[in-house]
């Protein structure tokens, strides 16, 4: 399997090229090197998975394999940075979904952003990107993992900020970057206590669920946590910052000033996915070592989930609607992790987990894509532009369909598999958590509806020229995901990924899907209801509740609460009394050192007068003084 | 004749062949023609050293030579390099280089400016392979009038002010240190100004106190540590760009490289009792720089804070007194020397077009110097840690050290100097988002002509050394910790 490297190499080598040359060569030129870059690495890819998936469990359960690894930086005799690529199972899979929707979004973005300018520099960042992310998720150790965690963090921000020209997309990236940064500095002091007390960065000593690793750790407790459940918890926050939980999601909507293809690719299907992917990746250590942890990240996926839904319900710019879905989304697949257990049945919510990463960055992708259709032929983001559209738009309007009743949960499309299995998980460990997840099923299917309707039906808007369907390069990637979408859900997913590698097989849980499903039915009834046709009965709920609703469209205010913090504390109570004290303090020590120098000379500089008198005079009344001294004492 | 020798003769020769110039062209070809056999003769030396290390010559110094130069005093002029003088010297050619290229067009006096830029390269040079105190002390004074007159006659802005305050400071760690020296020579009985020699005599307890805070603040001051910074920011706004990214680039290091090998090698002892102040200072020193550098609006003085804030990590690295923190804080000497070079180099090409150093008037600059854009934004991520750039390798190399260290007060620092993590990245993105992106207000902007070829082979040499040491850490790393093993010895005595 020593193909594989080819997987990094070359999105890297593609990144380096088109960085270098930047504007000299033609923009098609480009977008071909860099788009047939990415097919190669999807075939890869899927050849990876399928020779992986059928022979690499003789005995019924996953191996492990390790095809390339070499020492790149050396700390000390025991810890020393590899760099490697690790095939098991949710690498493979998280290969697959990673190269596919690349490969989608750089076929789409060929026509997409035909004519921008620094068409190049985006393609060179998209390859910059995917590399990042194949090589995060083919990590051997968790610092290998944090140096790609970076590196996507920062092609992240570089393509959030792509038109640079644009203040709200500058002020975005900065938000992205910094907020991220912040969780990864959690991520990283995890990571070096768990370093410190284990003495590696293995993943696959980490995961062996033997406890001689921790038994640095025995004993070791802070404010009545065990030291363990701090550094899951530290690296844990890290996975938090990147896959926009709350409080730390509020970078994600305004990512949305990038690019549409990005926002589908980065924000949608795989960079966001990150701190699910990290979770996962260090279930055994989450699940045996670090129990409450691993709850508490149940219990904040779940509030994640309602907190952004609510928020989806109340937002007009159909990219935002979509960034709170996302999030809440992965508040899902958080839960899922947080409620499984290991192995066999019990590993049902992590194989759920993964399961709805995989259907969601398909289905998602499929719908920021088609909402970049939208854009294109509307060019607008605001749904009050819209309207209408489905006579114009019709292969979007179907894609779009069948992704929005897909995340609505409505068989036999993929989301309803995937989100009946996190239901199901969530239900056996805590009734109330599941019911509390159907409800906001039920308002996913609302929110998305709504946002179907008024694109596609509604009253028709004004157009200065009559929308058109988009080139054909944009509308394949659509077609094909969307045939994912319809089929994803009979694949047998836990034949593939279970967290102790056997085979498990998925049954429908009737009473959970029959539930699920007629709440989602009910949900999409209203929407139908309120969005199809124009009228009032939005605008009465929302006066009726206009306290309430104020404080949703304004997000709750974490915005502002998060520049409260920043700029009124960290600028105007650290940072600039920090700066007065240096210049006004420290530096007028300083000066005030030359001051009295300067001082003192001007006041003793009349003793040299040049008279001879008088130093004659002293120098006379001087002996005789010393001489006096010496006689009389 | 030794191979070290050829740094210091180089440009002694380059200070001849300038004065008898008389043309610029003449001037320029000199110049450029040192300083690239400068680095080209480091990168030789470097391999001059690997193939003796390969060999198995396991010598604390190599290619040693000894001159006695006062013997009534035990005064002898004695070089000789390892490991970590190697890379220092690699870093100095380096930035010499850049520096030079910087300068192609430097209008006043051109002549008279190399000369003595030539002057403080043959004290940096000649620092880094001392192993005699009194030859170190010669070339760090020797590096230091040069610097007044850089600043003073070709800087900009309040430069007579400015230069007298870093050669009044400078001299004053001189001073502490040139008592330090002494101290160390007379208390410890030996009959040797000999690093190697003096460290093997051990000085009674209470007067290596004295003799620590002594030689450990003088290098501090030149160093730029907390609170004996504030010629730094002062020094660096007034000098000419290519003096400033000397004296970020290499000065700075002169003192980080003293302390250690002086203060911290020879009186380990009290290294070991007093590390606990310095520390604390230190710290505190990599947090204040972020936070200050945070409330600037002046390019100059933002990355003279943040390298108060990297060479305050640097310190610390140092006083934890292991392995890997040590290698570490060599990594940052490295790092830090080319990231702010490389700083300092765009920002003077940012001023040159732009006469003005103040953020807030300018905009969107990306769109008419991308070239010089570009750089500056490198030079930003490789200052916040991105992964790829120096930086981080330093970074996370100093962090994985410091956290071996298990008490309260080591944990307390280490978190406080890792949320410089963070804070750096808010004052780097906040400078790139205002200078480079956004559109254009000021009319007279959009005139601007990109890089020259004398400004794109400094950045791209800068760029290269950087993504190399990012990239390939270990063949450093591995050089410094070859280097180590004698100091390490003496502190765990």
């Amino acid at each position: 399997m020593q193909y594989t490297l080819l997987i990094l190499v070359l999105p890297l080598l593609a990144f380096v090229v088109l960085g270098l040359v930047d504007s000299r060569w033609k923009a098609r030129t480009a977008g071909t090197i860099g788009t047939t870059v990415m097919g190669i690495v999807a075939i890869l890819a899927y050849y990876t998975a399928w020779s992986y998936f059928t022979t690499a469990n003789p005995g019924g359960v996953y191996q492990k394999f390790i095809p390339f690894q070499m020492e790149w930086m050396k700390f000390s005799d025991q810890l020393h940075i590899d760099l490697g690529i690790l095939i098991d199972p949710i690498s493979v899979m998280m290969l697959v979904v990673v190269s596919t929707v690349s490969l989608m979004v750089h076929i789409y973005s060929l026509r997409y952003m035909e004519g921008e300018k620094g068409f190049e520099r985006y393609y060179a960042f998209l390859s910059l990107f995917s590399f990042s992310m194949l090589g995060l998720v083919v990590a051997t150790n968790i610092f290998q993992m944090y140096i790609f965690w970076e590196l996507v963090g920062v092609s992240s921000y570089l393509l959030i900020g792509f038109y640079y020209t644009k203040p709200e997309a500058v002020a975005a990236s900065k938000k992205a970057f910094i907020i991220t940064r912040f969780a990864d500095l959690f991520f990283l002091i995890g990571i070096f206590l768990l370093s410190y007390y284990t003495r590696t960065f293995d993943f696959d000593v980490l995961n062996s669920g033997n406890a001689t690793v921790f038994a640095g750790t025995a004993g070791l407790s802070f404010l009545g946590l065990s030291l363990m459940n701090w550094i899951m918890a530290l690296i844990f926050i890290g996975g938090a910052g990147k896959s926009a939980m709350f409080p730390m999601h509020i970078w994600l909507p305004d990512a949305m000033e990038g690019p549409t293809p990005v926002s589908a690719l980065i924000h949608a299907a795989t960079m966001v996915v990150a701190g699910v992917y990290l979770v996962a990746r260090l279930f055994p250590v989450y699940y045996f070592f670090a129990p409450e942890v691993l709850h508490g990240i149940a219990y904040i996926g779940i509030f994640t989930a309602l907190f952004s839904a609510v928020i989806a319900c109340t937002q007009t710019d159909i990219k935002r609607v979509l960034a709170y879905s996302t999030i809440s989304q992965i508040g899902f697949m958080m839960v899922g992790l947080g409620v499984s257990g290991m192995g066999g049945h019990h590993g049902l919510g992590y194989m759920a987990s993964m399961f709805h990463l995989f259907t969601h960055a398909m289905f998602k992708a499929l719908l920021f894509l088609g909402a970049g259709s939208v854009i294109h032929a509307v060019h607008s983001n605001e749904m009050n532009k819209m309207g209408g559209l489905r006579k114009y738009l019709p292969v979007t309007h179907i894609t779009f369909l069948i992704a929005c009743l897909a995340i609505a949960g409505i068989p036999p499309f993929s989301g309803f598999f995937s989100k009946d299995e996190i239901l199901s998980a969530a239900f056996e460990f805590n009734p109330y958590l599941g019911s509390l997840l159907i409800f906001i099923a039920g308002l996913t299917a609302f929110y998305m509806f709504r946002l179907y309707y008024g694109i596609f039906w509604t009253k028709e808007y004004k157009h200065e020229h009559i929308p058109h369907e988009s080139p054909l390069a944009m509308l394949l990637p659509l077609i094909f995901l969307a045939l994912v979408t319809v089929f994803a859900g009979f694949i047998p997913f836990g034949k593939f990924v279970t967290n102790d590698g056997a085979d498990y097989h998925i049954h429908i849980d009737l009473v959970t899907a029959s539930v699920s499903v007629a709440v989602a039915a009910v949900a999409i009834a209203i929407s139908t209801i309120m969005y199809r046709k124009e009228n009032k009965i939005s605008d009465r709920i929302v006066s009726s509740f206009s306290v309430f609703f104020k404080i949703v469209v304004h997000k709750f205010y974490i915005d502002e609460l998060y520049m409260f913090i920043t700029k009124k504390i960290v600028f105007r109570l650290i940072s600039a009394p920090i700066a007065w004290f240096d210049r006004t303090l420290v530096n007028g020590t300083i000066n005030s050192f030359a001051t009295v120098t300067q001082w003192t000379s001007l006041q003793i500089k009349g003793i040299q007068t040049g008279r001879v008198q008088q130093y004659a005079f002293v120098f006379l009344l001087s002996t005789l003084l010393i001489a006096a001294l010496i006689i009389f004492i | 004749m030794n191979f070290l020798l050829i740094f210091i003769l180089i440009p002694m020769l380059m200070m001849v062949g300038l004065f008898f110039a008389n043309n610029r062209k003449q001037i320029n070809l000199i110049t450029l023609s040192g300083s690239v056999l400068l680095l080209l003769s480091a990168i030789g030396l470097t391999f001059l050293y690997l193939h003796q290390r390969a060999i198995g010559n396991t010598a604390e110094m190599l290619f040693i030579t000894d001159v006695p130069w006062y013997p009534a005093f035990n005064i002898h002029f004695l070089v000789g390099v390892d490991g970590i003088s190697v890379i220092m010297l690699l870093l100095s050619s380096i930035i010499v280089f850049a520096s030079v290229l910087v300068s192609w067009k430097i209008d006043t006096m051109p002549k008279e400016y190399f000369i003595w830029f030539s002057l403080l390269s043959a004290g940096a040079f000649g620092f880094f392979i001392s192993l005699d105190l009194f030859t170190l002390f010669f070339f760090l004074e020797m590096s230091l009038v040069p610097k007044f007159l850089l600043i003073g006659i070709w800087g900009s802005g309040k430069k007579e002010y400015s230069a007298f305050k870093l050669a009044l400071m400078v001299m004053g760690g001189s001073v502490l240190v040139l008592f330090g020296i002494l101290g160390i020579y007379y208390f410890s009985g030996a009959e040797s100004m000999n690093l190697l020699e003096l460290a093997k005599h051990t000085i009674p307890l209470n007067i290596q106190y004295y003799l620590f805070v002594s030689s450990f603040v003088g290098f501090g001051i030149i160093g730029a540590m907390f609170p004996f910074h504030s010629w730094v920011p002062d020094g660096h706004s007034s000098a000419p760009t290519s003096v400033s990214m000397f004296l970020s680039g290499i000065s700075m290091k002169l003192g980080a490289y003293g302390a250690f090998r002086v203060a911290i090698f020879l009186l380990p002892e009290a290294a070991h009792q007093l590390a606990w102040i310095f520390l604390i200072l230190a710290a505190f020193s990599v947090f204040y720089g972020a936070f200050t550098a945070l409330a600037q609006t002046d390019l100059k003085y933002i990355n003279a804070y943040a390298s108060i804030s990297h060479c305050g990590l640097l310190f610390f690295a140092f006083l934890i007194f292991n392995e890997t923190a040590i290698t570490g804080a060599f990594l940052q000497m490295i790092s830090h020397g080319l990231i702010t070079a490389l700083f300092f180099a765009t920002i003077g090409m940012i001023y040159s077009r732009t006469h003005t150093r103040m953020i807030n008037d300018m905009n969107g600059l990306m769109k008419v110097i991308p070239f010089i854009g570009v750089s500056f934004t490198i030079a930003g991520l490789a200052s916040l840690g991105l992964p790829g750039f120096s930086g981080f390798i330093a970074e996370m190399t100093i962090f994985v050290g410091a956290f071996q260290e298990t008490d309260l007060l080591h944990r307390v620092l280490t978190l406080i100097a890792a949320t410089s993590i963070v804070i750096t990245a808010v004052y780097i993105l906040r400078v790139v988002g205002k200078v480079l992106f956004g559109t254009i207000t000021n009319k007279h902007h959009l005139e601007f002509a990109d890089a020259t070829w004398w400004e794109r082979v400094s950045v791209i040499v800068l760029v290269i050394a950087i993504a190399g040491l990012g990239s390939a850490p270990m063949l450093f790393s591995n050089m410094i910790n070859d280097s180590l093993q004698p100091v390490l010895n003496n502190l765990m005595r």
